[in-house]
């Protein structure tokens, strides 16, 4: 186990690949929802000033 | 004339809401599950390369990376010039769409390369045509946002914009064959070779994982960006009273 | 011309003038952006005369030598037609052996090549340690390590 988490001495190497990797998913989940959401409260805001 | 009125029923803004609205759990889903396969076969189950040892393993999420970024700017820059040709809101709103998830990757990419360099070259970076023309690649996003965010009418913003991704446009075959047209210090291509893939099955078949669960979280991701684009270019939302009673009822 | 062709044609200049000049740029830049140049164009004279540049090749089996006490090793790239001595004082990329493709950057004296980096290059295929060591059993074409790009693809 200990030997996988060292990957033959580029432990550094390749988690940090991988470990960004999932920061970088992880901010394209995030940042896409907060756009939709906050397009949609937008739109929802700029629909009631619209209506009679 | 062919009949294109489907076309302009589904690049009408609630079609095209809804259709993305409904498209984007289809793709996240496979995507997650294709991405934890592959990655866990490419950490796990691939054996060590006979040269580069563990290192290699980087691969698994560099390559997909490039991937995007290369499919990134291709959608970026056709629905860019779709837009202006052709006047169509819903390509300039794919375009603006995309735009940020292919930067990230390109980011991603980059700084990956980076770290497989290192331990395997002997230099975090080299300027050589590979790596220059990615950097390269990350400046067009860079630059297209940038213009984007400068304006504050959307149309106009559009269609500046859309210039500029069509000139970066020419980047991407250059990056694609510089390891084929000039000295580089970068290798060539494993998977898109001629005599078939440079990788025995047992570590092909995780990078292929990757790179296909990679491309569908891009389509998911580019989906719930679209909507967001989308809301953005209506000014006036008459439909949306129907489409918002229906993603309310999903909040 | 109708407005929408008028644009049409408005993308087609960009794209194919924009694609144009990058030929053109490329034509005549094409020497500097070759990131290293090969033995053969360095014994034909073609490599800068005076300054610093990179050479690529392969590391000839048996030329390398370490000075005892130092980081100093010298060694002798080829590109099969020519070869040149290399030496170099410091750390070695992993990938640095005999039989490897490598890129130095330094400079000529006396035809011999002063490097100051040395970067180890690989190819584009992987595999296991035993399919590697099976394959060595089998005569293997040189020219697959060779640090030139594969010709001919796509």
């Amino acid at each position: 186990m200990s030997d996988f988490f060292a990957m033959g001495g580029y432990a550094l190497f390749v988690w940090s690949a991988y470990g960004l990797c999932a920061l970088v998913v992880l901010w394209n989940a995030l940042s896409a929802r907060t756009l939709h959401r906050a397009a949609l409260a937008d739109a929802r805001r700029r629909l009631s000033s619209a209506a009679p | 004339m062919a009949n294109f009125t489907w076309f302009y029923r589904l690049a009408s803004p609630p079609t095209s809401y809804a259709a993305a609205g409904r498209l984007w759990l289809w793709f996240a889903v496979p995507a997650v599950l294709l991405i934890a396969v592959g990655l866990y076969g490419g950490l796990v189950s691939a054996p060590a390369d006979y040269q580069q040892g563990d290192a290699f393993r980087i691969i698994y999420v560099h390559a997909p990376s490039a991937w995007l970024s290369l499919l990134g700017y291709s959608v970026l820059g056709v629905s860019a010039g779709i837009g202006l040709i052709w006047r169509m809101k819903l390509a300039h709103a794919l375009a603006a769409a995309v735009a940020p998830i292919g930067a990230s990757f390109t980011f991603l990419c980059l700084v990956t390369g980076s770290l497989w360099g290192r331990p395997m070259w002997g230099a975090y970076w080299a300027w050589d045509a590979r790596l220059t023309s990615e950097l390269i690649l990350l400046f067009m996003y860079l630059g297209y946002l940038a213009l984007r965010s400068s304006f504050d009418d959307v149309s106009r913003a559009d269609r500046a914009s859309a210039v500029l991704a069509l000139v970066g446009l020419v980047n991407v075959p250059i990056i694609h064959f510089s390891v084929n047209w000039w000295n580089s210090l970068h290798q060539g291509s494993t998977v898109l070779r001629v005599g078939g893939p440079a990788m025995p099955a047992s570590m092909l078949v995780p990078l292929l994982e990757s790179f296909l669960g990679f491309t569908l979280l891009f389509a998911a991701l580019s989906c719930v960006r679209l909507r967001a684009e989308i809301l953005m270019r209506e000014r006036r939302p008459t439909w949306l009273q129907d489409g918002l009673t229906v993603s309310a009822s999903h909040e | 011309m109708t407005a929408r062709q008028r644009r049409l044609a408005w993308v087609a200049a960009i794209l194919s003038g924009v694609g144009l000049s990058a030929l053109v740029a490329f034509k005549a830049f094409d020497q500097n952006l070759l990131y290293f140049v090969d033995p053969s164009q360095v014994v034909a004279g073609k490599a800068p005369q005076g300054k610093s540049f990179r050479i690529g090749g392969m590391v000839t089996k048996g030329s390398v030598v370490r000075l005892p006490g130092s980081l100093e090793v010298r060694f002798v790239i080829t590109d099969f037609a020519h070869s040149v001595p290399i030496r170099y004082t410091g750390l070695l990329p992993d990938l640095f052996r005999e039989g490897q493709g490598i890129i130095a950057h330094g400079r000529l004296q006396n035809g011999e090549f002063m490097a100051d980096e040395v970067l180890a290059k690989h190819d584009e295929k992987y595999m296991p340690p035993e399919v590697a060591q099976s394959l060595k059993t089998a005569p293997q074409p040189s020219a697959s390590l060779s640090t030139q790009p594969a010709q001919g693809q796509p």
